[in-house]
């Protein structure tokens, strides 16, 4: 049997304890830190079970009713709290059942560890009960992965795993132990991890490119920046504030970067992209410097991208350099960490106030005010609008909530309208647009950070892919509060429906169960709202309970979400209806 | 840069641990890239692996390719080549019936003229080697078909670049 080596990482001579590898796997989690994981037994894990058992002061194992609510959960755990997310499942389904947290959790760079059981080594490959090849099924959705056959290499692998998840761009691992390296015993020690050779978590920032960056910003007349999450994962909001306040440039966030500086900063021009704000979607394609940080170009953000930003100098503020030139040339690179960058640029340029281009997003705001947002937010039609739900959530939490949304057309209008104090307080699923990521991203929020209000917002779809872990939230008290803003409809699909084909509504709408009855059978506080006039009493009983606590609104059935950028046409052409 | 397409040799470094051949080649698979040819063996390095990889592109895409397998953790360093810019050879067998090289004048007139080696000889076949750039090797499939070609088969391409390729200044950087 040959197995994979696990080199490079410095070993010193330290003290052995002789000790099983399932023992060992706990231990390691201890020495990372790990506090909270999510998981699921079964067969080929049963082992570390049993450890965990007997570590229960020191760990705290959450049982997930479905494995992919134990990835989303380490997710929300990671996105609110910065750390590792950690999620364990057993092999075969189990394990199979983590993919699309992982696959959510790669695009959307969200350090996660995950943990599989596997059949015993002498099994391998034999089409074993519960056998399943998850580290090849991983491989394209994994920052790194590996499979251990031997107790002796648990320790290095762990170590690894959690240093690459949480290093440079981060991402998930995984790591597949066999049955038998868990129960084998060894002489166990451990060491963090902290380089492997060939790795470079921070590429070194080309010489001259800062300079040659300043000198782009000092002499840009309609400068925009648009940042994405590499400002939150770098940890780099103080010095991107002082950047785009020296600089007076006015600065819009792709999803992932909502909440990096506070929404009713004065810089804040709001979200670009295909349900963004109007005013910086427009004038992407009339700005002379677009200075991007920590952002990808995704194809969401750009629309056509030959039309995209075409008059502009590029300026990218980037760690990951396989993304620089991927899908937008820039005239300037600057590799490195958002932090260490942004603090470096900062003296090298000059105090601005673009005082006649602010005026241009202020005027577009006007319009879009006017066709948009008035009517979702102040309504005078009948149908309660998912904007004035956020609206009421906005009021309530006076913009200290941690949002966490579901996809579809719940998502836009939360990512839009959702106000924000603090940073990492949106969390959703931006790249891969997973259904079903809310709720229980919202547990792993709510676990990592009790003290902040953790809300969930859902469409009726969404919830319904995850909505077992209810019984998360009622075994483990996770006082978070649910909504499932209810369209009986597939909202998103039927929009797109409407728009582009026909108004042919083909299996979009839905016959809803009644879910307060659902969540009542879970013990959790439950109320539906079909009326405006008791929206905001029932909003303020959410947010004042002390417990879960779920609100469904019922919304109208046909309300759709704009601005919106249709697939494949320029950020310009933006329709407001 | 060229926007046509072209070949293109990938020469990639890597740590020696299984899996990395699916990580490296599901990133081609992703973009519908057909590899032309694939070659893994060691390296001038002790315990680094080194994978040529044949493929026809544009140098654009290629780029990026290289930027996307430089991402992979075990991955010390790609580098891409045009054909001109490195030495390659790809090596052909050929098996062939015994009696043919004693009573066909030709074979023999063959084999002297294309610097082919006899690998092998028994009572019913030969096995011919012969190394060199892909058109030889096809240039000697074609002069031996006639006379019947029990099994052919044909290497990767392997390369060495003209330029250095700066892996163990590299190692040592990462080493401190
Ligand atoms: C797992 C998954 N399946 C399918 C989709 C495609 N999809 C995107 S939005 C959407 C509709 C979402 O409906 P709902 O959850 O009711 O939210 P709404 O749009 O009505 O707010 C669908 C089906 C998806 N994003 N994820």
């Amino acid at each position: 049997m040959e197995t994979q080596t696990i080199k490079n990482t410095d070993k010193a001579t330290k003290t052995t304890e002789y000790i099983s590898g399932s023992e060992a796997i706990v231990r390691c989690l201890i020495e990372e830190g790990v506090k909270i994981l999510y998981g699921y037994p079964g067969g080929a894990i049963m082992p570390v079970y049993d450890e965990l058992y007997k570590y229960q002061d020191k760990i705290h194992h959450v049982l997930t009713r479905h494995e992919q609510g134990a990835t989303h959960s380490a997710q929300g755990y990671a996105r609110i709290s910065g750390e590792v997310g950690v999620a364990m499942a057993t092999s075969g389904p189990g394990a199979t059942n983590l993919i699309t947290g992982i696959a959510d959790a790669q695009i959307d760079s969200t350090p996660m560890v995950c943990i599989t059981g596997q059949v015993f080594s002498h099994l391998l490959g034999s089409d074993a009960f519960q056998e399943t090849d998850i580290v090849g099924i991983s491989t394209p959705v994994t920052k790194w992965n590996c499979q251990v056959t031997k107790a002796a290499d648990i320790p290095e692998a762990i170590a690894k795993a959690f240093y690459i998840a949480r290093s440079g761009r981060p991402g998930p691992v995984l790591i597949d132990i066999t049955k038998d390296a868990q129960i084998e015993k060894f002489d166990f020690s451990y060491e963090k991890c902290t380089k492997v050779r060939s790795y470079v978590p921070i590429p070194k920032t080309v010489e001259g490119s800062l300079e040659a960056a300043a000198k782009l910003i000092n002499e840009a007349k309609k400068p925009l920046v648009v940042w994405g999450q590499g400002v939150i994962l770098g940890k780099a909001e103080e010095a991107f504030k002082a950047v785009i306040e020296k600089a007076g440039i006015p600065a819009a966030w792709t999803i992932l970067g909502a909440s990096a500086i506070p929404t009713k900063h004065p810089l804040n021009v709001g979200m670009v992209g295909m349900h963004g704000n109007y005013a910086p979607n427009v004038l992407t394609n009339e700005c002379d410097v677009l200075i991007a940080i920590g952002m990808r170009f995704d194809d969401r953000v750009t629309g056509k991208l030959d039309e995209y930003a075409t008059q502009a100098k590029v300026i990218h503020f980037e760690i990951d350099p396989a993304e620089v030139n991927k899908n937008v040339k820039a005239d300037v690179a600057v590799l490195g960490d958002a932090k260490a960058t942004l603090e470096a640029v900062l003296p090298l340029i000059n105090s601005n106030s673009h005082s006649e281009w602010h005026q241009k997003f202020k005027d577009l705001y006007a319009i879009e005010y006017d066709k948009v947002i008035k009517d979702d937010l102040h309504p005078t039609k009948e149908g309660l609008t998912m904007g004035e739900v956020l609206k009421e959530i906005n009021i309530q939490s006076k913009g200290n909530a941690a949002i966490v949304s579901d996809v579809g057309q719940h998502q836009m209008i939360a990512c839009r309208y959702a106000e924000f104090n603090k940073t990492k307080s949106n969390i959703t699923s931006g790249g891969l647009g997973t259904m079903g990521f809310g709720l229980p991203a919202a547990i792993g929020a709510k676990m990592a950070a009790p003290e902040r209000e953790v809300v969930s917002i859902s469409g009726d779809g969404g919830y319904q892919m995850t909505i077992q872990e209810l019984g998360t939230i009622f075994q483990q008290k996770a006082a978070v509060k649910v909504v499932v803003l209810n369209n009986d409809f597939l909202g998103m699909v039927r929009q797109w429906q409407q728009l582009f084909f026909e108004k042919r509504y083909a299996s979009t709408e839905m016959i809803n169960p009644n879910f307060v009855a659902i969540a009542e059978g879970y013990y959790i506080k439950a109320r539906k709202v079909t009326k405006r006039e008791d929206l905001a009493e029932a909003v303020k009983e959410m947010m004042e309970s002390k417990e879960a606590y779920f609100l469904e609104v019922c919304v109208e059935k046909e309300g759709n979400v704009f601005p919106m950028i249709p697939t494949g046409a320029s950020v310009s052409d933006v329709r407001l209806e | 840069m060229s926007t046509e397409k072209q070949l293109f040799t990938i020469s990639v470094y890597t740590e020696n641990n299984i899996g990395l051949l699916n990580r490296i080649s599901a990133i081609f698979q992703r973009r519908h890239i057909n590899i032309e040819s694939l070659n893994i063996s060691p390296s001038e390095i002790e315990g680094v692996a080194k994978f040529t990889i044949v493929v026809n592109m544009i140098e654009d895409n290629v780029k990026k390719i290289i930027g996307q397998i430089e991402k992979q953790v075990e991955v010390i360093k790609a580098y891409y080549h045009d054909l001109d810019e490195i030495i390659y050879q790809i090596s052909g067998l050929f098996k062939i019936k015994s009696e043919l090289l004693f009573e066909e004048r030709q074979i023999q007139n063959i084999i002297k003229e294309s610097n082919a080696r006899i690998v092998t000889v028994n009572k019913e076949f030969f096995v011919l080697e012969k190394s060199g750039k892909k058109e030889e090797i096809i240039e000697l499939y074609n002069e031996l078909s006639p006379f019947g070609i029990m099994q052919y088969t044909r290497s990767g391409l392997i390369a060495i670049s003209k330029d250095e390729m700066k892996i163990s200044t590299l190692l040592e950087t990462y080493n401190n």
